[in-house]
């Protein structure tokens, strides 16, 4: 078994992207890719766990973020990881914007269709990333 | 006039387990609905990610870290960063203490986990309370 793909989503909590950015990955590792992607805690990563940043720096990375801050980007990168993929939830309303999601906590028909889409793009990479040979 | 100010509750990102889910989920009934007119949150992304307006926001104001295992990351995030935490609340010791079990799933809570997050929203609120000087 070769080395799968790491995709850390935001998971902000102030609104709705980042449950989209965390319901796509999960979409994605639980579902769609499971033999190929997985996911670690964005937190344990960025307070030092050494196994979450060595998952990291030895990974192909995938970054989902909900908005312009950009803060999966940015803390995979301060661990030392490479963002071979950066998807933002903001720029996949902008090509949907009859999709605007309202709820947080569950998501609404918008999110989750948002949700959905956002999955198959972030797929579609991972399948186009291939899985490392250990 | 005694103004107080709002508790900060602050969930774990916890994208690795169910428990994380619930952490989630539990905060955001604090926040839409259980202590709504008393809770604010702070994004631990972007707190993380360094933002001042975040970490200022928990120098300043009570926080409660809610985590969803024992390793804290929450709590430890606000600490290192911030300040003490007023208080905090560990998702897997609750569920132990309860003897239940962390749901299965981690992209949607069934409605057993959806009882559970309500429950553990209460336990949030009644230390939003005490913080508050309101219990």
């Amino acid at each position: 078994m070769g080395k799968k793909t790491l995709i850390i989503p935001c998971s902000g909590i102030g609104k709705a992207f980042g449950s989209i950015s965390r319901d796509a990955t999960f979409r994605v590792v639980d579902e769609l890719r499971p033999e190929k992607a997985e996911t670690n805690c964005l937190s344990l990563l960025v307070m030092g766990d050494e196994d979450a940043k060595r998952q990291v720096q030895t990974s192909k990375c995938i970054a989902v973020d909900g908005c312009s801050f950009e803060c999966s980007k940015k803390n995979i990168e301060t661990a030392g990881g490479k963002v071979f993929a950066h998807f933002r939830v903001m720029d996949l309303l902008r090509k949907h914007r009859d999709l605007k999601p309202v709820d947080v906590t569950f998501l609404d028909d918008n999110g989750v269709k948002l949700s959905k889409l956002l999955a198959d793009e972030i797929a579609a990479k991972v399948d186009e990333l291939g899985v490392e040979t250990e | 006039m005694n103004i107080k100010p709002k508790v900060g509750v602050v969930s774990c990102s916890g994208e690795c387990c169910g428990l994380g889910t619930l952490s989630r989920v539990a905060t955001r009934l604090v926040l839409e609905d259980v202590r709504a007119d008393d809770t604010v949150t702070i994004c631990l992304p972007l707190f993380l990610a360094g933002s001042e307006q975040e970490r200022g926001f928990a120098r300043e104001f009570p926080t409660i870290a809610v985590d969803g295992c024992h390793k804290l990351c929450a709590k430890k995030a606000i600490e290192k960063y911030s300040a003490p935490t007023a208080d905090s609340v560990d998702v897997e010791a609750i569920l132990e203490e309860w003897r239940e079990r962390a749901p299965s799933a981690r992209r949607e809570l069934d409605s057993v986990g959806i009882r559970l997050a309500g429950r553990i929203a209460e336990v949030i609120a009644e230390k939003v309370d005490i913080v508050r000087g309101d219990a």
